[in-house]
C-alpha cells in the first residue's frame, strides 16, 4: 500500500498564524506554536511552515521563531520564507528543519538552488511554484507572495529547478488557495508529469476526496493543505485538525495504492 | 550521556529534542573530550556523502570517534548520512567512508523502480523484519525516510530491518555495538521515540 504524505501548511506572519484566500484576505488564527503542538499530537506526516512576511521584511529569516516552532515538531519540517543564501539554509538545518523551501530567491538567483543542493543534498531543497493563469489561460510562476509575475511557465520552471538539483516541488495554484474547491489538477498533472522528483500538491483542498484526486488524476507524490486543516469547515471557525490514520487509510491510501507514491 | 557528534552537518538539534523527550541525557558536541567521556554516540548527518566525510575529517574528531566506537565499543547509532559514512563508501562520492561496517551505499536503482516511485525516496515507510535490541517491541513501526541512496550490506545477517520503495532495501544494519539506520528516528513521532529509548537503554561495555 502506498502512503501518500499528507502535509499541513501553516502560514506565519508578523502577527502570528494566519490563513489566506488566493494569497490575500488574511485571517488571524492564533499562536503558531500551539498549532504545531496539535499537529504533533495528531502525528501529522510532515509540516510546511511558511513565513509569508519574511521576503517583504528583508534580512534573514526569523531564526528564533523557527527554533520555537521546530522544537515542538517531532516530524519532518520544511521552512520557507525570506531564505536568500546558503548560510540561511545552514542556519535553518542547525535548528532542526529538514527541508528549506525557496520561491523568490530561486527565481531571482537560481544558482542558490544549485549551491544548496550540492552542499546539503537535493532532498533538503524544495522549490515552491506559485502559479496563476493569465487572461489568456497561460500558466505563469509568481514570486514575492504572488505579487510578482515571472516569465516562466510552471513546466519549464519545474524542469529547470530539477536540473539545478531541487529535490521536491510544492506547486500551488494561487486562484485555488483557500477556496476549498479542489486542486488545479491540470496544473499539477502537467508539472508532475514533467519531472522525476516528488511533487507536492497545494492550493484548494477542502476534503479528502481532493487529496485522492491529486494522487490519482494528477500523479502527485504528496498532498498539502492549509484551510482544510485549520478550519472546521469553509466559512466556519478555527479548528486545528488532521485526519486520523484510519480515515487516511480508508479515504486515501487504500484508494491510491495503484497510483503515484511518495 | 549520549554525545551527538556535531561536525557541521545535519539536524543535531532535532535529535537532541527527541532524546530529551525520551528522557535521555544528551549533548551536542564537537569536543573530543566530550566524545571520549560519552557512553553512547550518535553520528547524525544529512546531505551529500562527499561533503559529509570531508567535514567529518576536517573536524578532527575521527580518532576520538574510532577509539570510542572500535576500541571501547560503546554503542554508536548512525542516522541517515551519518549511517552511510560508517560504511566503506558511496556511489555518491569518490572519497571513502569510515569503513566501520561491511557495507557500501548505492544509488536507488531507477531501472528497478516501478512507475511512480521517485528519487529521492521521501516519506514514511513501514519497517519490516526488524529485530534486535534497537527495534525491541517494534514489530510494527513506520519511520520517515529522505534519501536517494541506500545501504548495500555485504552480509545479509547484519541487516536488522528492511523497508520498501519500489524494491526492498536495508533500513537498519547492526554489527556488535554499531547501529546504522537509513531513516530519521528523530522525526518519526512515537516510533522514533521508542527506537531512541531503546538505544538509550542499551548496555555499555
Amino acid at each position: 500500500m502506498s502512503r501518500t504524505r499528507v502535509i499541513p501548511v501553516l502560514l506565519v506572519s508578523d502577527e502570528g498564524l494566519v490563513k489566506t484566500r488566493r494569497f490575500a484576505d488574511r485571517r488571524y488564527l492564533g499562536d503558531p506554536i500551539n498549532a504545531v503542538k496539535i499537529f504533533n499530537d495528531k502525528m501529522a506526516d510532515e509540516l510546511v511552515l511558511l513565513d509569508i512576511d519574511a521576503t517583504a521584511r528583508g534580512g534573514a529569516p526569523d531564526f528564533d521563531r523557527v527554533d520555537e516552532m521546530v522544537g515542538e515538531a517531532f516530524m519532518p519540517v520544511a521552512y520557507g520564507g525570506g531564505v536568500r543564501s546558503v548560510e540561511h539554509f545552514a542556519q535553518l538545518f542547525r535548528r532542526g528543519v529538514e527541508k528549506v523551501v525557496v520561491n523568490t530567491a530561486a527565481f531571482d538567483s537560481p544558482q542558490l538552488v544549485e549551491q544548496a543542493a550540492r552542499r546539503f543534498g537535493s532532498q533538503a531543497v524544495v522549490v515552491s511554484l506559485d502559479v496563476r493563469r493569465t487572461l489568456w489561460g497561460k500558466a505563469r510562476c509568481y514570486t514575492a507572495g504572488g505579487r510578482r509575475r515571472t516569465r516562466l511557465d510552471p513546466v519549464h520552471a519545474a524542469r529547470h529547478f530539477e536540473s539545478l538539483g531541487a529535490g521536491e516541488l510544492i506547486v500551488t495554484a494561487i486562484e485555488c488557495e483557500g477556496t476549498f474547491s479542489g486542486y488545479d489538477l491540470d496544473l499539477l498533472a502537467a508539472v508532475a508529469g514533467a519531472v522525476g522528483i516528488p511533487v507536492i500538491a497545494h492550493g484548494g483542498a477542502g476534503r479528502i476526496e481532493h487529496l485522492v484526486q491529486a494522487v490519482e488524476k494528477a500523479g502527485c507524490q504528496a498532498v498539502a493543505a492549509g484551510s482544510m486543516f485549520v478550519f472546521a469547515a469553509q466559512g466556519q471557525g478555527v479548528l486545528i485538525t488532521y485526519p486520523s490514520p484510519a480515515e487516511l487509510q480508508r479515504g486515501l491510501w487504500e484508494r491510491t495504492s495503484a497510483a503515484g507514491r511518495a | 550521556m549520549i554525545a551527538i557528534v556535531d561536525y557541521g552537518i545535519g539536524n543535531v538539534k532535532s535529535i537532541k529534542n527527541m532524546l530529551n523527550r525520551a528522557g535521555a541525557s544528551a549533548a551536542i558536541s564537537a569536543d573530543p573530550r566530550v566524545i571520549e567521556s560519552a557512553d553512547k554516540l550518535i553520528l547524525p548527518g544529512v546531505g551529500h556523502f562527499g561533503y559529509g566525510i570531508e567535514r567529518l575529517r576536517a573536524s578532527g574528531l575521527i580518532p576520538a570517534l574510532e577509539r570510542r566506537a572500535l576500541q571501547a565499543r560503546v554503542p554508536v547509532l548512525g542516522i541517515c548520512l551519518g549511517a552511510q559514512l560508517m560504511g566503506r563508501g558511496s556511489d555518491e562520492a569518490e572519497l571513502p567512508g569510515l569503513g566501520w561496517l561491511p557495507m557500501r551505499t548505492v544509488a536507488f536503482d531507477r531501472a528497478r523502480l516501478p512507475a511512480g516511485h521517485k528519487v529521492p525516496h521521501m516519506g514514511w515507510a513501514e519497517t519490516l523484519e526488524s529485530r534486535g535490541p534497537l527495534f525491541a517491541g517494534m514489530a510494527e513501526a513506520r519511520f520517515y525516510f529522505v534519501h536517494s541512496f541506500h545501504f548495500a550490506c555485504d552480509d545479509e545477517a547484519l541487516v536488522v530491518s528492511r523497508a520498501q520503495h519500489g524494491y526492498g532495501f536495508p533500513a537498519g544494519v547492526a554489527s556488535g555495538n554499531l547501529y546504522a539506520v537509513q531513516f530519521h528516528p528523530e522525526k518519526s513521532h512515537a516510533h522514533g521515540l521508542r527506537l531512541l529509548q531503546n538505544f538509550a537503554a542499551l548496555g555499555t561495555p
